[in-house]
C-alpha cells in the first residue's frame, strides 16, 4: 500500500526501487516466481528421470482392472473392477472409520471431561486414570492391543456365541440380522423426515416462544416421540414392507446379515478412546476457563447447577473447546491410516498399499492419497471454523 | 488442486534429485563405497533373516553375498536393508538400495513397466496354502467360503483373487504389511488360512507358537519365479548380478564347491572349470571386475547347491527338498547358460 498522504510531488522524486510499496511487491513476485521454477524442475527433472527408467507415469492405470479382493467395501465391489475403484472403496472406508471415530471420541471426551471436574472423588479420580493412561500410549500400540485383545479370546465361527440365535459373535466379527425394505418402504422414510423437519419447527416456535413469554415448552420429549412415533406409524399404515435377513451359519463363516468386522471394531474403539482422552482435557479446559463468579452468578438467580451448566458454562466453554477439538478431529482422521497395521481395508491400505504395489505408480499413488487426507481435514477444519465463529463470543 | 501438487512436488523430489542411472555408475558407486547395499526381506527364515548379533543368513541373503563377493573378492562387504514387499520396488527405483534380493516374484508387469529388471531365478516357488490341522481340510478347493490372511502388495493377492474366481468360491482376504503380522492375526484365528508362496509358508510355520498344528495343503495355485532385481539402464551391474547367479549354479552343475575350490584351482584340467574360476579364456573385466569374480563367489559364498542345502535345504530347519530347483541334470529346472 501506498502511503496516501504523502504529497504526489515527493513520490516521484524518491526513485522507484526505493518505495517500500513497490520494493514489497517485487520481492513477493520474486519469491513466487523461485517456488515456482524449484517447483517446476523437481517436476519435469522427476518426469525425465522417471521416463529415462523406463517407470510408467500417468493415471491411466486407475481405468485398469485391479485383479485382487478387499476385505470389506461400503459399495459393490470385486476382482474386476478398475484401480479407480478401489481408491473409491479405501476412501469410503477410512471416511467411515473417521465418522465414527469422531462421533465416538467426541462422546467420551465430553462424558469423560466432566467427569474429571466432578465433586466426586471416585468419579474424578476414574476419569485422571483413563486420561493419564491413553494419552500416554502409543496409538498404534493401543490398535494393536484391541485387535489381538478383542480377537483373541473370541470363538471360532462354529462354537459362536450367540444371542437368541439372530445375533452373532466370533472371531470373525459381529452378526447383525440385516433389515431389508421392500416396496413401500419410502413412507416410512418419509415420515422420518417429516418428524426430524417437524421437530426443527418446534424446537425454533418454543425458544420464541420462552423469549417473548418464559413459558417452556418439553421440546426433547415431544420431538423423540414424533421421530419415532410417526416412522412406526407410517410402518404399520404401509403394511409391514420390510424383512430381515439373518446370518446363516455356512462352511467357514457366517453369511448374509450384516457384518461388523474385528479390524474396524478395533480401529474404531483404539481412536475413539485414545482420542477421546485428548478431547476431555480440552473439554475440561474449556470449562476451567469460565470464572468461578459465573457459576456463583448463575446460582445466585436461582439457576440449577445442570441448567447452569447447560445454559451458562458450556456455552461459553465451548468458545475455547471448539479449536482443541477441531485439532483432535484432524489428528483421528490422519491417525486412522494405522489401519494398515491391522489389516483395515482403509485408504492407505487399499490404494497406498496394494493398489501401489501392483502399478508400481508411487508417485501418482501417493500423490492422490496425500490430496485426500489433505482436503479431508482441510473440510473439517473449514466446518469447524465456521461453527467456532458461530460460537464465538458476540461483543457488545 | 494446487495444494495437491505442492505436495506431489514434495514426494517427487527423492526421484527428482537421486539422479539418472548411467551405464555403469552403480558398480562405481559400490566400488568408492566399498560395500553392496542389498534390499532383503523384514525378516523371513531361510531367505533373509538376522540372528541375535544382527548378522543376515539366508538364501536370499547368499544372493547379495555373492555379488560382494564378485566385486570385492569379500562376501561380508553388503549392507541389508529390511524392506516390506510394500516398499521394496520404490526403494529400487530411488536408489536407495543397490539390488533387491527379496522373494520378488518376476512378472511382467514389474518387468516392464516398473523400470526394473529381474536377473534370474535363484528360486522357483509356488503359491500355496498353510491351515492349521483342526480344520480338517485336505485340499484348497475345500476352502470356499474361508478367510486369508495376506501380504501387501505381493502377487499371492492377485493369484487367490484368480484361484477363487475360476473355481467361482468366495473368499475373505484380509491384508496385512509384514508377514509378521499375517502369521500373528493367523493364530489369533483370525483367518482360516494363510496364503504365500509355498517357501515362505515352510519359513513363517517355523514362526508359529507351535508348528506342529499347521499344515502346508498339497495345492499349488501359480508359478513364482523369484529372483534378484535392478534397475533398468545399467547393463553392466545387470550382468554382474544376472552372472553372478549363473556362477553359483555353474559351479554346482561342475561340481566346484566353496570345500574344494582352491584344490581345483590348483589341479583342475576342466577348462568349463579353468573359465569358472577365471584362469583361462575369459575375461572379468568384460562386467569391470577382476578375472577371479567366480573363484570368489564360490569360495566365499559357495555353489548353489550349498547355498540352498544350508538356508532351506533338508538339513535346515526349513526342510525344503530341491524339487524344482534342482539342477536341470537332475530333474530339477536350474539351468544356467555356460561360462565361456
Amino acid at each position: 500500500m501506498a502511503p496516501q498522504n504523502m504529497p504526489q510531488t515527493s513520490a516521484s522524486k524518491v526513485p522507484l526501487w526505493r518505495q517500500p510499496a513497490v520494493r514489497a511487491l517485487l520481492f513477493q513476485i520474486l519469491l513466487v516466481l523461485g517456488i515456482l521454477a524449484v517447483g517446476y524442475y523437481l517436476l519435469s527433472n522427476t518426469l525425465t528421470n522417471m521416463e529415462r527408467r523406463g517407470i510408467t507415469t500417468g493415471f491411466g492405470f486407475l481405468s485398469n482392472e485391479a485383479g485382487f479382493g478387499i476385505l470389506k467395501s461400503l459399495i459393490e465391489y470385486d476382482e474386476t473392477d478398475t484401480y479407480g475403484r478401489t481408491f473409491l472403496v479405501g476412501l469410503l472406508n477410512t471416511l467411515l472409520v473417521a465418522g465414527l471415530g469422531v462421533f465416538f471420541a467426541t462422546f467420551i471426551g465430553f462424558f469423560v471431561g466432566i467427569s474429571r471436574l466432578s465433586k466426586n472423588w471416585l468419579v474424578a479420580r476414574l476419569a485422571t486414570v483413563y486420561i493419564e493412561t491413553f494419552r500416554n500410549i502409543p496409538l498404534l500400540l493401543q490398535i494393536m492391543f484391541w485387535y489381538f485383545a478383542v480377537l483373541r479370546p473370541l470363538p471360532r465361527p462354529r462354537e459362536s456365541i450367540s444371542v437368541g440365535d439372530t445375533v452373532f459373535l466370533n472371531n470373525r466379527g459381529l452378526f447383525l440380522p440385516q433389515p431389508v425394505p421392500e416396496d413401500g418402504f419410502w413412507l416410512v422414510g418419509a415420515a422420518f423426515a417429516v418428524a426430524v423437519i417437524a421437530t426443527i419447527v418446534i424446537a425454533r416456535w418454543a425458544h420464541r416462544r420462552q423469549d417473548a413469554t418464559g413459558q417452556q415448552f418439553p421440546t426433547g420429549s415431544v420431538g423423540l416421540a414424533m421421530i419415532v412415533g410417526l416412522p412406526l406409524l407410517a410402518y404399520w399404515i404401509s403394511g409391514s414392507p420390510m424383512h430381515w435377513e439373518y446370518p446363516v451359519l455356512g462352511g467357514f463363516n457366517f453369511r448374509g446379515g450384516m457384518e461388523v468386522i474385528p479390524e474396524l471394531a478395533a480401529l474404531v474403539l483404539a481412536l475413539s478412546i485414545y482420542t477421546g482422552a485428548f478431547i476431555a482435557e480440552a473439554v475440561r479446559s474449556g470449562i476451567l476457563s469460565v470464572t468461578h463468579g459465573q457459576t456463583e452468578a448463575a446460582y445466585a438467580l436461582g439457576l440449577r447447577p445442570r441448567t447452569t451448566l447447560k445454559l451458562v458454562i458450556i456455552p461459553q466453554a465451548m468458545r475455547v473447546i471448539i479449536p482443541q477439538l477441531t485439532s483432535q478431529y484432524l489428528n483421528l482422521t490422519k491417525n486412522s491410516s494405522l489401519a494398515t497395521a491391522i489389516g483395515y481395508p482403509d485408504l492407505v491400505n487399499v490404494f497406498a498399499g496394494t493398489t501401489l504395489n501392483q502399478t508400481g505408480q508411487a508417485v501418482e499413488v501417493i500423490a492422490m492419497t496425500m490430496g485426500v487426507y489433505l482436503s479431508i481435514s482441510l473440510l473439517i477444519s473449514m466446518f469447524m471454523n465456521w461453527y467456532n465463529k458461530r460460537k464465538m463470543l458476540v461483543e457488545r | 488442486m494446487k495444494s495437491k501438487l505442492v505436495i506431489g512436488l514434495g514426494i517427487t523430489a527423492a526421484l527428482s534429485l537421486a539422479g539418472t542411472a548411467n551405464a555403469g555408475a552403480t558398480l562405481d558407486g559400490v566400488k568408492s563405497k566399498g560395500y553392496v547395499q542389498c534390499g532383503v526381506s523384514t525378516g523371513l527364515p531361510g531367505f533373509s533373516s538376522a540372528d541375535e548379533k544382527g548378522d543376515f543368513t539366508g538364501l536370499d541373503v547368499d544372493m547379495c553375498r555373492a555379488v560382494a563377493a564378485a566385486i570385492f573378492g569379500d562376501a561380508s562387504k553388503v549392507k541389508y536393508s529390511p524392506l516390506t514387499a510394500k516398499e521394496r520396488f520404490t526403494a529400487l527405483q530411488s536408489g536407495e538400495v543397490d539390488m533387491l534380493s527379496r522373494n520378488t516374484t518376476w512378472t511382467y508387469t514389474r518387468d516392464t513397466s516398473l523400470g526394473l529388471n529381474f536377473t534370474g531365478a535363484s528360486y522357483y516357488d509356488g503359491q500355496g496354502f498353510l491351515v492349521t490341522k483342526n480344520l480338517g481340510v485336505k485340499s484348497a478347493l475345500e476352502l470356499d467360503g474361508a478367510s486369508f490372511c495376506i501380504q501387501a502388495g505381493t502377487t499371492t493377492e492377485l493369484n487367490l483373487a484368480d484361484y477363487f474366481r475360476a473355481n467361482k468360491m468366495a473368499y475373505t482376504p484380509i491384508t496385512f504389511d509384514t508377514s509378521d503380522q499375517t502369521v500373528k492375526a493367523f493364530e489369533a484365528g483370525r483367518c482360516d488360512a494363510l496364503t504365500s508362496d509355498q517357501s515362505q509358508l515352510y519359513a513363517l510355520r517355523i514362526k508359529l507358537e507351535d508348528p506342529t498344528s499347521a499344515v502346508v495343503l498339497p495345492e499349488v495355485i501359480s508359478k513364482e519365479p523369484l529372483g534378484p532385481v535392478v534397475r533398468q539402464g545399467d547393463d553392466e551391474w545387470f550382468n554382474i548380478v544376472k552372472w553372478s547367479l549363473f556362477a553359483m549354479i555353474n559351479a554346482e552343475e561342475l561340481g566346484v564347491s566353496s570345500a574344494n575350490v582352491d584344490e581345483m584351482k590348483e589341479k583342475s584340467t576342466d577348462p568349463n572349470v579353468r573359465r569358472l574360476l577365471g584362469i583361462e579364456g575369459v575375461k572379468g573385466e568384460w562386467m569391470g571386475l577382476p578375472d577371479n569374480w567366480g573363484y570368489s563367489i564360490v569360495k566365499h559364498v559357495g555353489n548353489y547347491g550349498e547355498a540352498f542345502e544350508r538356508n532351506v535345504g533338508e538339513g535346515s530347519a526349513l526342510g525344503i527338498s530341491r524339487g524344482l530347483n534342482a539342477l536341470w541334470s537332475k530333474g530339477g529346472i536350474q539351468y544356467a547358460p555356460p561360462i565361456r
